[in-house]
Parts: structure tokens; sequence; C-alpha cells
């Protein structure tokens, strides 16, 4: 049974990873306005969320903002490393998920057929 | 939108954008009543009374009212032909209360959906705002308050963390299964 007090013990183990997390620090960001969340945004921030939980990365942050305006081309994904370019996934699908955090998240490759805009 | 727990990821969405920084959203099944109820409110800045009045329609909704955009028509008519409604309370400076009301039993009320994903992610997102879930089902009822989550974790700890997912998620699964157990 998972409890609050199960969350205590996690406490600890977390906080001595935390100089890894914050050292990692790259950013997965879903677009879940209502033309996202019709899409599928949902399910592939779970896909994604699930991938980097099979794969056991680190200093992963997951966020979520609203509609940009690109509404024809959800579920849009942006994938921020430290320092680096936003990158901007358009018509992404759960299925893309292992692509996205093996190739990019893990690895720092674009995968380019996915993407539809890049900014600094 | 398939379901009502993507409603209700929309519905949070909302919320968020419009700088809340206590969103809570209760949720109750009533048999006897033969009523189910969403209830999302928040502290963020709220509607002018004049963009409340227009909300639900979206061909009033013009392009600089677009954080609203075609969410709450969408859930409001989902709302009617459930024989329910879709009530918005909301003051500038204060907050917005957003109530839809469903007929439990009737054929045109689209299914709950996946409210634990919904909710994960949702707390997952939500940093720096404290979401509190109540779900009521009959007598039971199970609460997620991620300002006691935050209390336990410290402030260092970002929720999005696998760890925190894996446990929200077996949290958020047995404590809404335990709802439909009966008393006794």
């Amino acid at each position: 049974m998972k409890s609050l007090e199960e969350l205590k013990k996690l406490r600890e183990k977390l906080q001595s990873d935390t100089k890894l997390r914050a050292a990692d620090g790259i950013k997965v960001i879903v677009g879940m306005g209502t033309c996202g969340i019709a899409a599928g945004a949902r399910e592939v921030m779970a896909a994604l969320m699930d991938e980097v939980k099979k794969r056991g990365v680190a200093g992963v942050a997951f966020q979520q903002t609203g509609c940009i305006g690109m509404c024809d081309k959800e579920v849009l994904v942006d994938i921020i490393s430290p320092g680096g370019p936003r990158i901007t996934y358009g018509n992404v699908r759960p299925s893309d998920a292992g692509r996205l955090v093996a190739e990019h998240v893990v690895n720092g490759q674009i995968v380019k057929d996915l993407v539809v805009a890049k900014s600094v | 939108m398939r379901d009502l727990s993507l409603h209700v990821l929309d519905l949070v969405q909302n919320a968020v954008a419009a700088g809340a920084k206590n969103i809570s959203l209760l949720i109750g099944e009533d048999g006897e009543k033969d009523l189910l109820s969403i209830e999302v409110s928040d502290d963020g800045k709220g509607m002018a009374p004049d963009f409340a009045a227009c909300a639900k329609d979206p061909f009033a909704t013009t392009r600089t009212s677009r954080k609203v955009g075609l969410g709450l028509p969408l859930m409001d008519m989902t709302a009617k032909r459930a024989g329910g409604r879709l009530d918005i309370d909301s003051r500038p400076g204060e907050g917005t209360k957003i109530t839809a009301v469903y007929r439990l039993s009737h054929i045109d009320r689209p299914p709950l959906g996946d409210i634990a994903a919904t909710v994960k992610i949702i707390a997952a997102g939500c940093q720096g705002i404290f979401f509190r879930y109540e779900h009521r089902k009959g007598h039971n009822a199970f609460v997620l308050d991620t300002k006691a989550m935050r209390e336990i974790l410290g402030g260092e700890v970002d929720f999005g963390e696998s760890a925190v997912m894996e446990w929200l998620d077996g949290f958020l699964r047995e404590g809404l299964l335990a709802l439909d157990k009966t008393e006794g």
C-alpha cells in the first residue's frame, strides 16, 4: 500500500541525488492547452514519463504549458538542454516517446523529422 | 475530449494560466442523488464579469480571450447533453470556481476516464502551486494534497522526479480503488 509514510522514506533517497539533478536540468515541456489535450497531450506526457522511468534517467524536469498557437501541430513537445537551444517537436504521438528520450534526452541528438521549430 | 478526466486537465490548466497559487479539484459521485459533480476552484486572477458571461460561447470568444478558448464551451456542451450544467463563478482578483454537474446514470454522460493520469500530470507540473484533489464516492473519500507532499519531501525534491511520480501513481490508483469498497 502506497502511503505518506512511504513518501517519507523516498525523501532521504532523493535528497542524496539532488546534486546530480541540479547538474542535469533538462526540461521537457508538453503543450496542454485545450488543443493539446484533445490531440492526446496527456498520453504523450505519460509515455515520455514512462520512458524516462524505464531508462532510469535522473534529472529530467517535466512541465506543461498552454496553447502557443500551433494548434494544428499538436501534440507539441519542447526539449531544452541546459545551455542548448529550445527544440520544439510537433505532431508527437505516444509512440515517438522512445525516440525522443533515447536520442534527445539521453544522447543529445535532435530527432530531426519531428522538429517544427528551434529557438535559442 | 474523449472523457471527463481530460476536461478536468483542461480546467486546471486554465487555473494555472490564471496565475493561481492554490487550486482545488473536487469530484463527487453520488449514486443516491444520481449526480456526478466536478468542481475546480482557484485563487487566480479571475475573469471580468462581461467575459465570464460569454466564456461558455465559443463564438463570443475573441482571440484576445483565447486563454479560455473552446475548453469551457465543450464542457458546457457535454454537461448539458448529460442532463447537467456548467456554472462559472468568477471575481476579478479573487479567483474562479467552475462547477460541472452531470446526471450520473445519463446515457450521454462521458466516462470519467483516467482521472489518476490527469491528477498525476497536474501534480508533477504544478511547481510552486498547491493542488488539492478530493474525490468522494458515496460515504468514501480520497484526498491528495501536494502541500502535504511538499512538507514531507522538503523544498528540493521535484515532483516530476520519476520515483515521486511512481509513488504518486500507486497512491492515486490504490486510493481510487478503495473508493469502491463498501463500508462494513
